[in-house]
């Protein structure tokens, strides 16, 4: 049954001339490719989640008076979106949970990009032919952020109205443009004439996932083409791919994997608090909001605008303002250079080979370096948005915490870069670092002599490895039988009257 | 060994699906088909136990839990069969190299040239009407686009509703005497026709109870009676500068901590903001009523290109 249904498909798209490929495509198995796959999981995480909360959310920043379940706020006037996102918490079924899932999983979904690409760069599996997947990736990692600030801010609450303030103000810092494009987008200068919330709305819900979606097609379209990158031993080379086909073993696994991550953010979301906007209450204004963080991803960009000096660039009849540098400069700077590095590193390596054996980072100290230096700088800064916390936490002055944090973004990565670089050159001379230790035990034979025997250093450690087989080499005599003809599979058959 | 997989190409020798890499990964697939349906069992119970708690609108953590508990026990079990019930491998797949030959380019080239020059050679003039007919579209059709989405910034960048005249009001409208704050409080206000207005919120002070606060030489008027007011929109990135320092006489950014002295013109001394808080001139009229004596004489807030001006 199954088999002629399947024949009559094939018979119109030819599955079995194409689709072979696919079922025998080889996944390396090595932990640090399921990374990736997080990041893909749980973007169909918010998709699912996501398009629950449209049912409810209204996207509109028309003043509404609240009469609902949460007392506190009984008579407020507020905007009709912190209304629904209030009655999405307290009032819809299962609601408190698809949001609290939704914005877990928007933490999870830009950590695992930002981690698989910290193992992409490190391995150096971004090398020719894989340039233009780097680039799709950081591409991804921009609209990521760029997604979850603008969902961060649609609820309209005081922490996010505040954020969106500072988005303005950032749009505005723009030489030539910032003025039009700030008061184009938001319609009017800030707040504008009540578009804003709409519009992060439909580039939120819409726009953005699509664009994401469409560049995700593509990053699979060119892992499939590629096929895997893959660590040297075990048969593994430059041409071939070693390790658990797609059908059915990575098949089963991966979609496991799949509810492993859903099932991680929904016990997140059901018994870890995040964003509590009833507690901040609605965007006014000039109400004040302290102690409030941004989404950990957007933390770096508080972070240098805390500590960017108070310096401003005056020219003649114009000004380049304080916020351009450290939130425009900085991040365009960073982003470019991320997106260009396969090119600059075959510039100064003159290594223009492919590649499809993976770097151990050691083996590649400038480039760990580098990596590690830049990584440095942005946990400085992340850590920088923290300064208000940390001063109040350290009982120290907010002055020399943040002088502190002013040196140290300079100094941290200084000291990382040589640090790095001899941590990998002594690696890489220490034969068997990194390896689990044999711990030899000494036993008396029966002769009465000792000898040193080593021991396993985990279970199963070195029992018989197999040789890697070709899947495509399989023999079919005695699975399948005879051949037998099916339908008229890969026959021309032209009607008599047309000849 | 590498020489072992060549020469299975060579003579073109079949794997029989016999080999050990073609049997269960599991040394004893019996016990993990256990454990495996015993955690699937778990995920019913508990997806079931979801149905049950959304039925009975229970609470969070029980939606959550169970919901979660499910999931996990469904992609566990699953993770687990796809580890140990699945062929053992390892399996390998030939891979080509992705860099094209020499004649494969050519041939590719040739097609697309050969046929190609039929119909674009010698049309080079077809090709430029073309060209500009598309781009006069593009350029036409981004401009309603772009143009309708909100006004041009025009001079809306360098006014407030303040003007000469404005009583100073707070939120819900009432006008504010002198005598309205004590000695070391501060109140938010705006002009009567912008209550709550984002842009002329002002942070009135009362430094001192009487006499004139002069912030800065030209400013001998503008601070009657102990009275200060700025404007709160913080010159940094726009946050409400609203956390006055009663003792040091400071005015506290919430957003990323400057600091700006209040007796002293609004001057910033400690963080990212770069230029002082424009300070709104005050009167108080014949009734006692604090009123503007004009609007903010700069741009209040955050910088922006066509700003210029001083430091
Ligand atoms: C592409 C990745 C996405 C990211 C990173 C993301 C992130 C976020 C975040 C952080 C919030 C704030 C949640 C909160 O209130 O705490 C949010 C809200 C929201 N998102 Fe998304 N989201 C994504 C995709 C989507 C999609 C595809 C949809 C719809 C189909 C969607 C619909 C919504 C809605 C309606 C809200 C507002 C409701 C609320 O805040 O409770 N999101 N999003
Ligand atoms: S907005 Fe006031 S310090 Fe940044």
């Amino acid at each position: 049954m199954i088999d002629r249904l399947f024949t009559w498909f094939d018979n119109r798209l030819a599955i079995s001339r194409s689709g072979r490929h696919l079922l025998n495509k080889i996944f390396p198995d090595h932990w640090s490719f399921m990374i990736g796959e997080i990041a893909l999981y749980s973007f169909i995480v918010l998709l699912a989640t996501g398009v629950f909360l449209t049912l409810y959310f209204v996207p509109s920043g028309q003043d509404v008076v609240y009469h609902g379940i949460y007392a506190p706020f009984d008579g407020q006037t507020m905007s009709a979106a912190f209304k629904s996102t209030l009655d999405l918490s307290f009032s819809v079924r299962g609601g408190l949970l698809m949001r609290q899932m939704h914005h877990w999983s928007a933490n999870i979904f830009v950590g695992s990009i930002v981690v698989h690409m910290l193992r992409v760069f490190f391995t150096g599996a971004f090398r020719r032919p894989r340039e233009l997947n780097w680039f799709i990736g950081t591409t991804l990692m921009i609209l990521a952020i760029v997604n979850g600030f603008l969902g961060y801010s649609i609820p309209d609450d005081l922490v996010s109205g505040t954020g969106i303030r500072i988005a303005y103000s950032i749009l505005e810092s723009i030489p030539f443009v910032g003025s039009y494009l700030a008061t184009l987008l938001f319609g009017g200068v800030f707040p504008g004439n009540g578009s804003i919330i709409p519009r992060f709305f439909i580039l939120h819900v819409l726009i953005v996932p699509l664009v994401i979606f469409g560049l995700l097609g593509a990053h699979l379209g060119l892992l499939v083409k590629h096929k895997h990158t893959q660590f040297k031993g075990n048969g593994a080379r430059e041409d071939n791919v070693v390790g658990a086909p797609m059908w059915p073993t990575f098949m089963i696994k991966t979609t496991g994997f799949l509810f492993l991550t859903t099932a991680v953010t929904v016990l997140l979301g059901a018994f870890v608090q995040i964003n509590p906007i009833w507690l901040y209450g609605p965007y006014i204004p000039f109400h004040v909001s302290y102690a409030v963080q941004p989404d950990w991803y957007m933390g770096w960009l508080d972070g240098a605008l805390r500590v960017m000096p108070s310096w401003e660039l005056h020219l003649p009849g114009h000004m380049i303002p304080n916020v351009f540098f450290p939130a425009v400069l900085l991040p365009g700077i960073t982003f470019n250079v991320m997106m260009a590095w396969p090119w600059i590193e075959a510039a100064f390596t003159r290594d223009d080979r492919e590649h499809h054996i993976l770097d151990r980072p050691r083996d590649r100290p400038v480039r760990t370096a580098v990596g590690a230096a830049v990584l440095a700088f942005y946990f400085v800064l992340f850590g920088a948005s923290a300064t208000d916390v940390l001063a109040n936490y350290l009982s120290v002055s907010l002055n020399v915490v943040l002088l502190s944090f002013r040196v140290l973004c300079v100094v941290v990565p200084l000291i990382v870069f040589p640090v790095t670089y001899k941590i990998c050159t002594e690696m890489s001379h220490t034969k068997g670092a990194g390896k689990r230790k044999q711990y030899n035990i000494i036993v008396r034979g029966e002769d009465g002599g000792y000898s040193a025997v080593p021991t396993e250093a985990y279970a199963g450690y070195r029992h018989e490895v197999l040789e890697p087989i070709d899947v495509d080499s399989v023999d079919l005599s005695g699975v399948m039988g005879e051949p037998e003809p099916t339908g008229t599979a890969g026959v021309y058959q032209i009607p008599r009257d047309y000849r | 060994m590498p020489d072992q997989h060549s020469q299975d190409e060579k003579t073109g020798a079949l794997v029989s699906t016999d080999a050990p890499q073609f049997q269960v990964a599991a040394k004893n697939p019996k016990r993990i088909e256990k454990v495996a349906a015993l955690t699937f069992f778990v995920s019913l119970v508990a997806f079931a136990g979801f149905g049950a708690a959304f039925w009975q609108n229970a609470s969070n953590a029980m939606l959550g839990g169970t919901l979660g508990v499910g999931f996990l026990g469904f992609g566990a079990a699953m993770v687990i069969w796809g580890r140990y019930l699945t062929p053992r491998g390892p399996f390998e797949e030939e891979r080509a190299m992705m860099a094209t030959t020499r004649e494969q380019h050519d041939e590719i080239v040739a097609d697309f040239v050969v046929r190609g020059r039929v119909a674009f050679g010698r049309r080079g003039f077809l090709g430029a009407m073309l060209a500009a007919s598309g781009a006069v579209f593009g350029i036409v059709a981004l401009f309603p686009l772009v143009r309708s989405l909100g006004p041009l910034p025009k001079k809306s960048f360098y006014h407030t509703k303040w003007k000469r005249g404005s009583y100073v009001s707070t939120v819900d409208g009432r006008r504010l005497k002198a005598s309205d704050l004590t000695e070391g409080s501060l109140a938010t206000v705006f002009p009567e026709n912008d209550l709550g207005g984002a842009l002329s919120q002002t942070v009135l002070i009362r430094v001192q109870n009487g006499g004139s606060v002069v912030t800065m030489p030209g400013r001998e008027t503008w601070g009657p009676e102990g009275y200060v007011a700025y404007s709160k929109v913080c010159t940094h990135a726009g946050c409400p500068v609203g956390l006055y320092e009663q003792l040091t006489k400071q005015l506290l950014c919430p957003c990323h901590q400057s600091l700006f002295e209040v007796t002293k013109g609004g001057i910033p001394i400690f963080g990212p903001a770069p230029r002082p808080l424009p300070q709104l001139p005050l009167y108080v009229d014949s009734s006692g009523y604090l009123r503007a004596q004009a609007d903010y004489d700069e741009p209040i807030g955050p910088g922006f290109w066509e700003r210029g001006g001083t430091a």
